[in-house]
């Protein structure tokens, strides 16, 4: 039967955006990644700007990202979206370009590409999604791991003493003149869905006007990973990730810019 | 920014560097990302300082890591594409270059070799041979690999360089020297604008209404589809043999026969010529593709010519190629110079002369 049966008297109310493919989503229940996918692909779908619209995907759990979004992408090297994405925006300077990129690719093995995409101001949406953890090589401490927090590397806890603090790169990158707008979101609730669609929609908006890099970080959790279940893992991320890492807009553009 | 300037051919008296970035303009570069170290700085400088005039992207980039990988993006939205470094920088490149062959995209990535290992020196080497001809990065893949011999051919193979790439949806690296890098010569550069674009279908510009995405990638996760891709290269470097390249210097009656590439074969054109005078019948053979490599060409020889000598400005690379070529048939021997240091010609005749002798002694 189909849903879109309006003859029983249905209507559909919700499905999937155009913007995605049929290709089942290969993550784990309750993982963030899929909610992330879909929102931004809503965006590309409400905006019409799918045919405008080059994504790059990370290496990480979401290096098949290319599988779900039906635009077209490249894969880049771990750590390079940023890079990859400069060198696609310098060519095709009208069109739409975002990379998508996890917390070890984004911020440890891609550190000095991030830090110099922002600092160019490269005209492109950089979607960064921090769980705290390497999930799809098995649950290893990732750069934004809390301090005690449990992983396969870091199996007495992260001990700051021997590996250092979680790192705070997007409150970093907001030092940067390059950076336009940067913002921290979630995607474990309707209504942290919502603030997340609307800070991706701006992003979007704001890289037709060259100003700067864009820069929307989504907490999200990593049930697997964690070892817990979706809830679980939902109620975790808020009682210790958001407290280091709060959620909110970290830099907006100035009145006069806007 | 971006008028129209009418750019004929022309001669003029440049460095080698130079005449490669003013090639690469002419060429219809739409990018080229960078990072400075001698001896190649001289092709971002000029490329810098000349794009916003005339046309295309420049841009310093925070490393060789970040350049290839920006190469990488703007190669798979279709664009033409060039970078340059020397040694220590082109080895930052290997992760890219492996990335770049797998998912087929055309570059031009230019090594003005410099004499290694580790930081090594600034001065002219051949050292990386091996690097730029067996792959350089992880994974069964080849470059296309063009070794001037001149200022004149630094020009050139910019826009034979990128046909090619572009032919075979192949990287291409022009393997130069610090020497050809920073000498002077008279160049006749080409003509802007006489380097045709390829139709392409491949590339991420935005998907078309109702046609399938375009994606660039070099993951295929099962091992029965990675196993096609490699089938698919490795049909594409057996295609590739059909470009080999190569330099047939007074090997008519020669006795002896020299290979050497690039630097090395000007040093031997003069060392032919002291021989020469003193009645020993040298000739040289110098590949200018060095992969795809001219095996049959120096296997033609076994018949005529008393034994190879290899002359590489490192410790015997490309020695290894040429013995495979000849097969046992003739004696193949190696003389080079490491580290930066130039062999004269008077020590490569030195050497053959040893060489002759020894084949004296052992006959008797």
């Amino acid at each position: 039967m189909s849903l879109d049966d309006s003859k029983n008297g249905l209507e559909v109310v919700y499905k999937k955006p155009s913007t995605l493919t049929e290709t089942p989503l290969h993550y784990c229940p309750g993982c963030g990644h899929g909610v992330a996918h879909r929102v931004i692909m809503e965006v590309v779908e409400e905006m019409g700007i799918q045919e405008e619209t080059i994504g790059v995907a990370p290496v990480g759990c979401s290096v098949f990202a290319y599988h779900y979004m039906d635009i077209d992408m490249q894969e880049a090297a771990h750590g390079r979206a940023s890079a990859v994405a400069t060198g696609i925006r310098r060519v095709l300077p009208d069109k739409y370009v975002f990379s998508y990129q996890g917390d070890g690719d984004l911020a440890a093995i891609g550190t000095a590409e991030t830090i110099h995409t922002v600092n160019r101001g490269e005209n492109i949406l950089m979607i960064f999604i921090n769980n705290g953890i390497y999930g799809m090589t098995g649950g290893q401490m990732a750069p934004t791991t809390l301090l005690g927090q449990k992983t396969s590397t870091s199996p007495y806890g992260r001990d700051a003493k021997a590996i250092g603090y979680p790192l705070k790169i997007t409150d970093m990158l907001c030092l940067l003149p390059g950076a336009y707008y940067v913002t921290r979101q979630a995607a474990h609730t309707a209504g942290a869905v919502r603030k997340l669609k609307k800070a991706i929609q701006k992003s979007f908006e704001y890289q037709k006007l060259n100003k700067g890099t864009c820069f929307v970080e989504i907490v999200t959790n990593c049930p697997s990973g964690y070892g817990m279940t979706p809830v679980e893992s939902n109620k975790w991320i808020e009682e210790k990730m958001f407290p280091y890492y709060p959620l909110g807009d970290l830099k907006v553009p100035k009145p006069e810019e806007n | 920014m971006n008028q129209t300037i009418e750019i004929v051919r022309e001669t003029r008296l440049m460095k080698g560097n130079e005449a490669l970035a003013e090639a690469a303009i002419r060429a219809g570069i739409h990018a080229y990302f960078g990072y400075p170290i001698t001896p190649q700085s001289e092709v971002l400088e000029y490329l810098t300082r000349e794009m916003p005039k005339r046309s295309g992207v420049v841009l310093q980039a925070e490393s060789e890591v970040a350049a290839i990988n920006m190469i990488y993006g703007a190669a798979g939205a279709g664009a033409r594409v060039i970078t340059s470094s020397s040694s220590p920088g082109i080895s930052l490149m290997q992760e890219g270059l492996s990335y770049i062959a797998s998912a087929q995209l055309p570059c031009l990535v230019v090594n003005v070799n410099r004499g290694g290992p580790g930081l090594g020196t600034i001065q002219p080497s051949q050292g990386d041979y091996f690097q730029a001809t067996k792959g350089g990065g992880h994974g069964d893949y080849h470059l296309i690999v063009l070794a001037p011999a001149s200022v004149q051919e630094m020009a050139d193979f910019v826009f034979d360089g990128i046909a090619l790439a572009e032919k075979y949806r192949n990287p291409a690296m022009i393997l130069s020297d610090g020497a050809l890098g920073q000498m002077m010569e008279k160049v006749d550069l080409p003509e802007e604008g006489s380097l045709e674009y390829p139709e392409v279908n491949w590339a991420t510009v935005g998907k078309k209404k109702g046609k399938e995405r375009n994606i660039i990638t070099s993951l295929y996760i099962q091992p029965e589809k990675m196993e096609q891709i490699n089938l698919e290269l490795q049909e594409k470097y057996k295609r590739l043999k059909q470009e080999v390249r190569f330099e047939l210097i007074n090997t008519e009656d020669a006795d002896i026969l020299l290979v050497a590439f690039g630097l090395s074969a000007r040093i031997c054109q003069k060392a032919i010529e002291l021989a020469r005078e003193k009645g020993i019948k040298l000739g040289l053979l110098r590949p200018i593709t060095l992969y795809p490599f001219p095996e049959d060409a120096l296997a033609s020889f076994t018949d005529k010519v008393d034994f190879y000598l290899c002359v590489e400005m490192n410790a015997g690379q490309m020695i290894e190629d040429v013995k495979l070529a000849v097969n046992g048939k003739k004696p193949v021997y190696h003389f080079g110079r490491m580290g930066g240091m130039i062999p004269s010609p008077e020590e490569v005749l030195a050497e053959v002369e040893k060489v002759v002798e020894q084949q004296l002694v052992t006959k008797e």
